[in-house]
């Protein structure tokens, strides 16, 4: 090890609450652009998903559920709703013009009696006409879904081949799909004979809020791909000047008002960001400059017996980059503490979909946040290190004595 | 080696109502020829730090030259300076100069571990703590020593690569009789051996070991 390198290491060790203040600050500093990072991204990517999970251009929902935001509290926060409108009201909108594909969804909250094995949001859909759902099951199932095939969303914690029952309907579970980071992760999925089957048990079972619902006579949503050269928006107007008791919005409506509060979120996070760099960065510079004009008669005497300038300033510069470093790795491990076991926490409290980055974007993020701390550590350290090494020794040893 | 300053001369920017220039030290020529010791005194604020300071490198003079076997010592860049100061010189700085983070030993080291010069050195080192009677101190740090003992210190640091000029700040200050004596025989005996020693000091006894005495008053060196 070099003299300068061996010379920082015991400088740092030989002042450890100097040190620890230091390392103290670059946790702060490395925490904060880590966790940012990845909680946008994690915001970034739930919005992207989400949009690709929605895949549609208008969705239609029963009137009712759009006052109580039902829809979104089931996509998003996987809410448990139920909420339909009448068969006839289907047809109608498949008939307006502009629409391609209608395909209508059936949603079911399980409940949490004893007839059921989890509470959970059941999500039927009519294997025939839908283009939202199958696409993405097809990532983790090839085959068709039979009566009485499930598939389960990410965040159920569900062998494949288990049993479930619901509403006295034994269900086997088939696969299980990827991670959205939406409220879909925690539903379930099935084929509208599945589905029908459970009302009718329910109904057996005399959960009466099920009683004036006809399985073959009801749908919760309708998902509406438009003819080419339609305008979803005009699309949506006419269904909701068209077809009374629904509300039809374009998809993109939806994803924007998410995009709004990503926008506000990531704002705020940068914003913490900021507020917290500019006060270390000030705090660092002032306590770099106080602790070299406190040791100037320490790299005098490293003058007096041979160092270079160069080598004060890598004495300087050493002793701040290992601190840095230090620092940023343990606010990187925090970081990850605080995030990744918590992280469903994280989004049921955001109410914003909330995807997990890949490991190798949390790797560059990681990457990044240890390259700016300790690259800001240097730049402060390095102006002190050039004043200091700037002056004569002859004449710090004069000011000392 | 013999170091020569020629019309060498330092002055400091203050303001002040008379001048805005005030001259630490005047127009000064000084010889320090190998194997002699050159005693110069004077009172606190007379120059003689700010000349030493001058002759080994550690302080340009503002006017004048200074040369280091015919070679302007100046004229070179920082790095060849700073190994001259390293391979030729040894400094003892006035006050306390351990460096708090490194042990007794490794401070004594230090000159020798800058320049990967480690090798037997441990033993040189450790010669010369025993020497200076602070052997049993080798793995303490700075602070726990007593002034005196730090003094030592510096002078062991400063003999560890066997320099060819010696420079001595008040080397003497704050130590009892015994130890004053003790340091400054051992600065005699290193011009004794071939070093050239510049001896800055308060002290009275030192003219007694010196070649050469040298008296500063107000900036101006007069000699012998």
């Amino acid at each position: 090890m070099k003299f300068r390198h061996f010379l920082s290491v015991r400088n740092l060790l030989r002042r450890p609450v100097r040190t620890a203040a230091l390392v103290l600050l670059s946790v702060f500093m490395s925490f904060s652009v880590f966790a940012g990072s990845v909680i946008t991204a994690s915001l970034r990517n739930g919005l992207e998903s989400y949009s690709a999970r929605l895949g549609a251009d208008v969705v239609v929902v029963p009137y009712a559920a759009t006052t109580k935001g039902t829809l979104e509290s089931v996509l998003l926060q996987g809410i448990p709703g139920n909420f339909y409108m009448e068969a006839p009201l289907y047809e109608k909108i498949r008939r307006i013009e502009g629409v391609e594909v209608a395909a209508p969804q059936f949603y079911l909250a399980s409940a949490t009696a004893s007839c059921c094995s989890v509470a959970v949001q059941l999500i039927g859909f009519d294997p025939d006409l839908d283009f939202s759902i199958q696409p993405w099951i097809r990532r983790s199932y090839e085959k068709e879904l039979a009566e009485g095939d499930i598939i389960i969303g990410n965040r159920i914690s569900m062998p494949t081949d288990r049993i479930l029952s619901f509403y006295g309907v034994d269900c086997r579970v088939v696969a299980q799909l990827d991670e959205t980071g939406t409220g879909l992760d925690t539903a379930i999925y099935a084929n509208m004979d599945t589905i029908a089957a459970m009302i009718r048990g329910a109904q057996e079972r005399n959960f009466h809020y099920f009683d004036d619902i006809d399985p073959a006579n009801a749908v919760s949503c309708v998902m509406i791909k438009v003819k080419d050269g339609y305008d979803p928006e005009l699309v949506a107007g006419n269904i909701n000047i068209h077809v009374r008791k629904v509300s039809a919005s374009k998809a993109g409506s939806m994803i924007s008002g998410i995009a709004g509060g990503l926008k506000n979120v990531s704002a705020v996070i940068g914003l913490l960001t900021a507020v917290i760099w500019i006060l270390a960065v000030v705090i660092l510079a002032v306590a770099f400059a106080m602790i070299s004009h406190e040791r100037r008669r320490e790299f005098a005497i490293l003058r007096t017996i041979g160092a270079t300038a160069g080598m004060v300033s890598g004495v300087i510069l050493g002793e701040a980059a290992i601190q840095s470093l230090i620092g940023a790795v343990c606010g990187i491990a925090l970081a990850c503490l605080a995030i990744f076991p918590f992280h469903t926490a994280i989004s049921s409290a955001l109410g914003l979909p909330y995807l997990m980055p890949r490991i190798s974007a949390v790797l560059l993020y990681a990457g990044l946040a240890i390259l700016f701390t300790v690259a800001a550590a240097a730049g402060i350290s390095a102006f002190s290190a050039h004043r200091v090494s700037r002056q004569d020794a002859g004449i710090l040893l004069r000011e000392d004595n | 080696m013999e170091l020569r300053a020629e019309g060498a001369a330092r002055f400091f920017l203050r303001k002040m109502k008379s001048s805005n220039i005030i001259y630490a030290v005047q127009k000064t020529d000084l010889t320090l020829e190998p194997g002699q010791l050159a005693v110069i005194s004077g009172r606190s604020g007379s120059g003689k730090s700010t000349l030493l300071n001058m002759m080994c490198g550690l302080l340009k003079p503002s006017e004048g030259t200074v040369w280091a076997d015919g070679l302007d010592l100046y004229s070179l860049g920082d790095g060849a300076l700073s190994r001259l100061r390293n391979e030729k010189f040894g400094i003892i700085p006035q006050g306390g100069s351990g460096l708090g983070s490194l042990t007794i030993l490794e401070n004594v080291m230090a000159p020798a571990l800058m320049y990967g010069k480690g090798k037997e050195i441990r033993k040189r080192a450790g010669n010369l703590l025993e020497r200076f009677g602070i052997a049993h101190l080798s793995e303490a740090f700075p602070k726990e020593l007593s002034g005196g003992e730090l003094r030592r210190m510096a002078i062991a640091r400063a003999l560890i690569l066997q320099p060819e000029v010696l420079f001595a700040d008040e080397p003497t200050g704050d130590l009892d009789d015994e130890n004053t004596a003790l340091v400054l025989s051992v600065l005699r005996d290193a011009a004794d051996k071939g070093a050239a020693v510049m001896l800055v000091t308060h002290e009275g006894s030192a003219a007694a070991y010196g070649d050469v005495l040298y008296a500063m008053h107000d900036g101006v060196l007069s000699g012998n």
